[in-house]
């Protein structure tokens, strides 16, 4: 009755091989590295990239111990600090361009030295968090209202034009707070601005009161665009983040939203703090200007003379030079919007801006009176102007809503429109958490962790074996091989590793020998009942699963609640806590009982088991089982 | 070896009214400590700056007690963390000054004194956040709180959820009364703590309602009270070694875990004992006060017998 099939043990084979291959990463330690990646949304890390850092390393003279390009980024590999460091200044060196910034961000990073047919496998270590590595974590708030101001302001203008162009008289249009007031003087100007609204304006609801003898129309914006104005700041905030972290030189920076208007940013390794919320909360800028066409300036792109009076050079995004004025056409607080689609004639991937009224006459009338002349959009980034595109503009543009097209591919025309929309923050964010963990604190954490671990494990398996005998060593494998399962598990989901997540590990196994004990009792019970051992093992197994059940579903539902309310740190915690329950129901329950019937299923006429002494109280002295 | 030799069923229950009163003086005392110091909550909770910063030297408390002051903060606190040479200021939410100035200043006053000190870290929670926590944490408790009492009902009966919830709930409070008392700091990871303890310590009632379920089904003739007896003297071996070996685990915490996980362990261990008490004495006495019967755990039409269970047929 103590026989496993087959397929059982197969299961718990398998079961064992994948833990092991999971868990394997995590011994191997890591290798100072440096990575290379892009920069910007427009640039993409490619084998010509690896090449390049490959000639680089080669000219220094640095042997790295591999250069692989790994997804987006590429990844070489030394073996000491000292060629890390030699190898970032070559690579960067090589990766800049004579002027200007570099399209990359290299940093120094720390990788795996695990073997190549781990890493084929999808097998990595497990994920540090910044407790244990080191780092700035920031929780920043975005204002939505502001975002709602802005965007109602904007329509507010916007609603003034239109209005204007035709020909509804108003008395007034004044945003007062999250609504737009318009005041009317009589019902034939109230029909005409319900229908301007009605039309044109399919992101504002109005509702509309009688004033004395005038009217007013008071105009909000509908819940639906509400949400979807925020849910664009948000994402276009998030953008903006990464374009700057991307400064840093952080090698796997976290930028997530959390909740509706959170955004949650992780640099580890980094730690000057003071610098990178410095970075975090600067302004970028876009401005359009008109390219300087006279034949000095055409002179200064081509041979790289002096620029004329009144004139700038920047790059454009191939690297050509281009000159133009440094008149302002405009800013891009003008801009409200920027999208990616594709021209209604020609199929060509365009970018869609969207200006407010403002943005909307000046570039109307700039446009009217530079018909065939060439017009430049730079973005100012880093305190850099770069040319986004300098298009020739064909015909007078109204309306506030332009098109840029010009030999773009599908992609080029959505990193624009990123790029575009991402130039500036669209809504202001405040900081309300920062955690800074210095690296030597980290290192220690982990070694703390790791010594509660492996001390409170091994005292465990002592005291199992010499109260159970072999019993007791099957339950301290079991033991052993739930830590195997919740690692590898933990590192196959690339769950990041905590402190407390390390403490939910200790605690985990410190929950999981109840079933082994709960079992033990119960086989020590029956035999101590006279139940003969075979019979004995298969009672205790079966009977100690049902409590074993409810004891874990109980545990886990603390572990949910934990899991589903908790932040932070907490959440560390109860994931380990969840993942490790269920491991132990698999360990403890059908894994120990694959040993003992390995051990003793196969004997017939088995006369005793080795579970410690099993005390009868009517002999009244101590029957040795085994 | 064997640690339990009990010859005959110890009668729990006949002093199951002085284990509750026992229990109720404890409660009460929590309860009180709880209202008249509260907790020292930590500033995840309150919001406010916390940095850890390390000297090469054991540090005078005093001088930088005296630095930080003259920044003009309120209620600044300065404590050795840990070690001599490390020491934890925790700095109040001021308003109209970001954290990043504040920790900056700070530093900068500290690193005139004395220039080999160094940043650890640094934790700033705004005040919006910490009143969320408090939430959230709350919210939490209710789901546990709720789901066990729903599984108990569906798995036994209502009276095991009612007792069980009673018995366990009685354990944070006295936790949280310990964490009052020794005014020790209540943090995030002590409130996971709690939590995990309230799922734990179910377990053991749990474990002890299924033997009173089991001793119904196959001790006819016994009544209410020496089936409660007597589950619970043949499961108190494995209570008390399995406690024991957590207890091993959460020991290794304490002693090898440093500064960080110190309460958190702290909490644990408080739970685990009282866990233990109030499981074995608290929950079953309050089912035998709730007036459990064999009726309310065999349905007549229930036909449970497991074929494998030698003891099914000789026993009825």
């Amino acid at each position: 009755m103590n026989r496993y099939p087959v397929w059982k043990y197969a299961i718990i084979l398998i079961a064992m091989l994948l833990g092991v291959v999971y868990t394997l990463p995590n011994f191997f330690g890591e290798a100072p590295a440096v990575q290379v990646s892009s920069g910007k949304a427009t640039i993409k890390v490619d084998t010509s990239t690896l090449q390049k850092v490959e000639d680089a390393l080669k000219a220094a003279s640095v042997a790295p111990q591999s250069v692989a390009l790994e997804g987006t980024s590429i990844r070489a590999r030394f073996d000491s600090t000292d060629q890390q460091l030699k190898a970032k200044d070559a690579i960067q060196k090589a990766l800049t361009p004579e002027s200007g910034d570099s399209p990359y961000v290299v940093a120094l990073n720390l990788v795996s030295r695990s073997p190549a047919w781990l890493t084929a496998l999808h097998a990595s270590p497990m994920y540090l968090g910044l407790d244990l590595r080191g780092g700035v974590h920031f929780m920043l708030q975005v204002d939505m209202q502001a975002a709602l101001t802005q965007r109602l302001e904007a329509l507010a203008g916007d609603l003034r034009s239109v209005l204007r162009e035709k020909d509804v008289r108003h008395g007034g249009i004044s945003r007062n707070g999250q609504s737009i007031e318009i005041r009317l003087r009589d019902a034939q100007q109230l029909e005409g601005a319900k229908r301007v609204l009605s039309a044109q304006f399919a992101d504002l609801q109005a509702q509309e009161a009688a004033d004395g003898t005038e009217f007013r129309l008071t105009a909000s914006i509908k819940p639906e665009a509400a949400r979807r104005v925020q849910e664009q700041a948000l994402k276009q905030n998030i953008t903006t983040l990464h374009n700057r972290i991307n400064e840093l030189g952080v090698a796997e920076p976290v930028i997530q939203q959390q909740g509706l208007d959170r955004i949650v940013v992780q640099l580890p390794g980094v730690q000057d703090t003071a610098k990178a919320k410095d970075i975090l909360g600067r302004t970028a800028t876009l401005e359009v200007r008109m390219v300087d066409e006279s034949t000095e300036a055409r002179a200064a792109e081509q041979a790289g003379g002096i620029v004329p009076f009144g004139a700038e050079r920047y790059l454009e995004r191939d690297g050509r030079p281009l000159v133009v004025k440094k008149q302002v056409v405009l800013t891009g607080d003008n801009l409200t919007d920027a999208q990616p689609g594709f021209d209604g004639q020609t199929q060509e991937p365009v970018v869609n801006l969207t200006l407010d009224a403002k943005g909307a006459r000046i570039f109307k009338d700039v446009t009217r009176d530079n018909i065939g002349k060439r017009m430049a959009i730079i973005l100012f980034e880093k305190g850099k102007g770069e040319v986004v595109t300098a298009p020739v503009i064909r015909s007078e543009i109204g309306g506030g809503r332009v098109q840029i097209s010009g030999r773009m591919t599908t992609a080029e025309a959505n990193d624009t429109a990123l790029l575009l929309r991402a130039g500036s923050l669209a809504a202001p964010m405040e900081i309300i958490e920062e955690r800074t963990i210095g690296p030597s604190l980290g290192a220690e954490n982990i070694a703390k962790g790791f010594n509660s671990v492996t001390w409170g494990f091994l005292v465990i398996v002592a005291f199992m074996f010499i109260y159970y005998a072999v019993f007791g060593l099957v339950s301290g494998i079991a033991l052993g091989v739930n830590l195997l399962f919740l690692v590898a598990i933990l590192s196959m989901l690339q769950a990041t590793l905590t402190l407390p997540g390390m403490a939910a590990m200790a605690l985990a196994l410190g929950m999981a020998i109840d079933s082994n004990v709960l079992i033990n009792e119960r086989v020590r019970e029956e035999l101590r009942n006279g139940v003969s051992p075979q019979a004995a093992i298969h009672a205790g197994y079966d009977r100690a699963w049902s409590t074993i059940f409810d004891s874990n579903i109980t545990t886990l539902i603390a572990g949910v609640a934990l899991l589903a309310f908790g932040s932070g740190p907490v959440r560390g915690f109860a994931v380990v806590h969840c993942i490790g329950i269920l491991t132990s129901m698999f360990s403890a329950v059908f894994f120990s009982r694959g040993l003992v019937n390995l051990w003793y299923g196969g004997k017939k006429k088995l006369k005793s088991v080795s579970i410690g002494t099993v005390w009868r109280p009517e002999g009244g002295s101590a029957v040795k089982a085994d | 070896m064997e640690l339990f030799k009990i010859k005959k069923d110890i009668p729990f229950m006949k002093h199951a009214l002085i284990f509750n009163a026992i229990s109720f003086l404890t409660f009460a005392l929590a309860v009180f400590f709880l209202f008249s110091r509260g907790l020292h909550l930590s500033v995840e909770f309150t919001g406010g700056t916390l940095m850890e910063v390390s000297y090469s030297q054991p540090a005078d408390l005093q001088k930088v007690r005296g630095t930080v002051g003259t920044l003009g903060f309120s209620e600044v606190q300065v404590q050795n963390f840990g070690s001599a040479r490390d020491v934890l200021i925790r700095l109040p939410a001021q308003k109209g000054v970001s954290s990043a100035q504040q920790s900056d200043k700070v530093l900068a006053a500290l690193k005139a004194n004395d220039p080999d000190v160094t940043l650890r870290r640094t934790e700033f929670v705004g005040p919006q956040v910490g009143d969320e926590l408090a939430e959230d944490g709350l919210k939490a408790l209710a789901f546990v709180v709720v789901g066990i009492m729903l599984y108990l009902a569906i798995r036994f009966e209502w009276k095991f959820a009612v007792s069980a919830i009673i018995a366990n709930l009685h354990d944070v409070i006295i936790i949280l009364g310990f964490f009052a008392f020794f005014q020790w700091e209540f943090s995030l990871a002590v409130l996971a703590a709690v939590l995990a303890v309230l799922g734990y310590s179910v377990n053991e009632s749990v474990v002890i309602f299924d033997r009173i379920r089991e001793n119904f089904r196959r001790y006819r003739k016994m009544n209410t009270v020496e089936i409660i007896d007597n589950a619970i003297t043949s499961t108190i071996s494995r209570t008390i070694i399995t406690h024991g070996s957590t207890q091993i685990m959460v020991l290794s915490m304490l002693l090898f875990g440093g500064e960080t996980l110190h309460y958190f362990a702290m909490a644990l261990t408080i739970g685990i004992l009282f866990g233990i008490y109030s499981s074995v004495f608290v929950a079953a006495a309050i089912v035998m006060w709730l007036g459990i019967q064999r009726e309310d755990l065999i349905k007549p039409i229930k036909k449970d017998n497991d074929p494998g269970d030698e003891n099914s047929g000789a026993v009825v």
